[in-house]
């Protein structure tokens, strides 16, 4: 009994620690000096206007005070601006998705000579550099106001995603059928079509569902800066100061975007 | 012989049986009218559309060459556009950790608290960072304030919508051995499930950050600070070049996180 008491007490005195996630001190406590100086820089170099930020919170009371209970007495205009998003993102879904199934061809290494390729690639980087509403003003500015403005910004936007993830998927595909067909002496669209296609056609489909959906998203969006739909009724809404509106609107959006998602969820779900 | 191959020929090959073809034939059927009835229902005007490659091209060649006479302008409109990625990020996590304890399955205290935290992932997700950004410029004014807070606010659902996955994912294992030595519920915390989630999390941080230099260019064109501001004064000042030179600056910015982030991922995975 003793002993093992004071074996007890030998072993309390060396009290454990855990190892630290950064092993090295030097790289620890620099990189806490790095962030803690880069949040000094940041804050002291960003232009705050503190004294319309202290308005913040009694506007704030306002605006919500203002947004319930959300108002969905226009329903006329509500119906309109989420059928003309719908139908955006629809149209720039379909010429999306068949526009970058060429694009992503030229952009898989495997199938394409290396010129081909690199446009292939430069077309992609561009079209997923740039935010869609970026798109969007150019657009505006080019074609006018309006959806197709919204057409065209979502279909560059679904090719950079679409083509993006085909190209990978053509990369990775079972070599032997193509193999197989270029033995019976077949041309390069035969190829294409009976080697390729079928290999990555369950992946396309689910892709073009998703970007079905997530264009649904982006073309409630792209409306603020005038491409149609949705947008532009909530812009208005809030440059009106019809909060009850607009907050209607954004439930809408909520509802409309959650029940998209389980829809195509359920799509994927039953091609894969 | 000669029978055996006709009767082989006789019999042709298809791919789906008449139930699948037939479902195949009303897919493409319903996709066909949903795209008359969308082409014929929405508001285009079609001269318009004819005109697009030419309006499209003249703008091109209004932008053409980049001027960057006003590079410095830009250079520090871009360095508030990282600030706000990056601050927002930072921020974001002191909000997001908690709120993905609750919304895991196997940490939240219980259903109610389980569905709070769902709540606040799904509203998060759902509202646009420029929607957001609309709503905060409305409350705190233009600037960068707004802008930081409308991209955390959509950054919570993101992070801690993944966070709470990596948690849902850990080894039940430690947690139950340091609650059989009667370890306060913090202590588990600490040592039985950060250290587990240690690397995901800064995973996603990373991604996120990658994403949210994205989001901050965009934020300016609803007037919430960042480079956004400076690309809308120059579209409304017809400043074609500027444009062109800022929409470079936006693909350099881009690439140049997606090289660090990438960099950075290899070494914390």
């Amino acid at each position: 009994m003793t002993p093992l008491k004071t074996s007890v007490s030998a072993a309390s005195d060396r009290v454990w620690k855990k190892p630290p996630f950064i092993a090295n001190p030097w790289l620890r406590y620099g990189l806490l000096a790095v962030t803690v100086i880069y949040l000094y820089w940041a804050f002291a170099t960003l232009p705050f206007d503190w004294e319309r930020i202290s308005e913040g919170l009694p506007r704030a009371g306002r605006i919500f005070g203002g947004a319930f209970p959300p108002s969905f007495e226009r329903g006329t205009l509500l119906w309109t601006g989420f059928k003309e998003s719908f139908q955006i993102a629809f149209l720039a879904t379909l010429l999306g998705v068949s526009l970058s199934l060429p694009i992503a061809v030229m952009a898989a290494r495997n199938v394409a000579p290396l010129p081909v390729y690199l446009v292939g690639r430069a077309l992609i980087i561009v079209s997923r550099s740039f935010h869609p509403v970026i798109v969007a003003i150019l657009f505006v500015a080019a074609v006018g106001f309006g959806p197709l403005a919204g057409i065209l910004t979502l279909t560059l936007y679904s090719i950079g995603f679409v083509a993006k993830l085909l190209a990978e998927e053509i990369e990775e595909i079972d070599w032997g059928q193509v193999e197989a067909m270029r033995s019976v002496g077949a041309g390069y669209l035969k190829m294409l079509v009976y080697g390729i296609f079928p290999q990555i056609m369950p992946r396309q489909i689910g892709l073009a569902m998703y970007q079905l959906d997530s264009n649904l998203r982006a073309s409630a969006v792209v409306g603020i800066v005038g491409a149609g739909g949705i947008g532009g009724t909530l812009m208005n809404a809030f440059g009106r100061y019809d909060y009850d509106f607009a907050f209607a609107i954004l439930l809408m959006i909520i509802g409309i975007i959650l029940i998209s998602e389980a829809i195509s969820g359920w799509v994927r779900k039953k091609v894969w | 012989m000669v029978d055996h191959a006709a009767t082989l020929t006789d019999r042709v090959w298809s791919r789906y049986d008449r139930k699948q073809q037939w479902s195949r034939y009303a897919v493409y059927l319903l996709t066909f009218l949903a795209v008359v009835w969308a082409i014929k229902d929405i508001d285009i005007f079609w001269p318009w559309v004819w005109d697009a490659p030419n309006q499209i091209q003249s703008l091109a060649v209004r932008m053409w060459p980049p001027a960057f006479n006003t590079w410095h302008e830009i250079f520090s409109a871009m360095l508030e556009t990282v600030h706000i990625a990056t601050l927002s990020t930072l921020l974001t996590i002191f909000i997001a950790l908690p709120v993905s304890y609750i919304a895991a399955q196997n940490t939240t205290p219980n259903k109610a608290t389980l569905w709070l935290g769902r709540f606040i992932l799904v509203s998060s997700r759902s509202v646009n960072t420029i929607i957001w950004a609309l709503l905060f410029v409305a409350i705190f004014g233009p600037g960068v304030l707004a802008g930081i807070l409308a991209v955390m606010f959509r950054s919570i659902g993101f992070i801690g919508k993944l966070m709470g996955e990596a948690i849902e994912e850990i080894d039940r294992r430690p947690v139950e051995a340091m609650e059989a030595t009667g370890a306060s519920q913090m202590k588990v915390v600490l040592y039985a499930i950060v250290p587990q989630v240690m690397p995901a999390f800064f995973a996603i941080i990373i991604l996120r950050w990658d994403i949210n230099i994205r989001e901050s260019t965009v934020l300016g064109l609803v007037g919430a600070g960042g480079i956004g501001v400076l690309l809308q004064s120059s579209i409304d000042l017809f400043a074609w070049q500027t444009v062109a030179t800022i929409l470079l600056a936006i693909v350099v910015l881009v690439v140049l996180g997606e090289s660090i982030t990438s960099a950075l991922r290899k070494k914390v995975i």
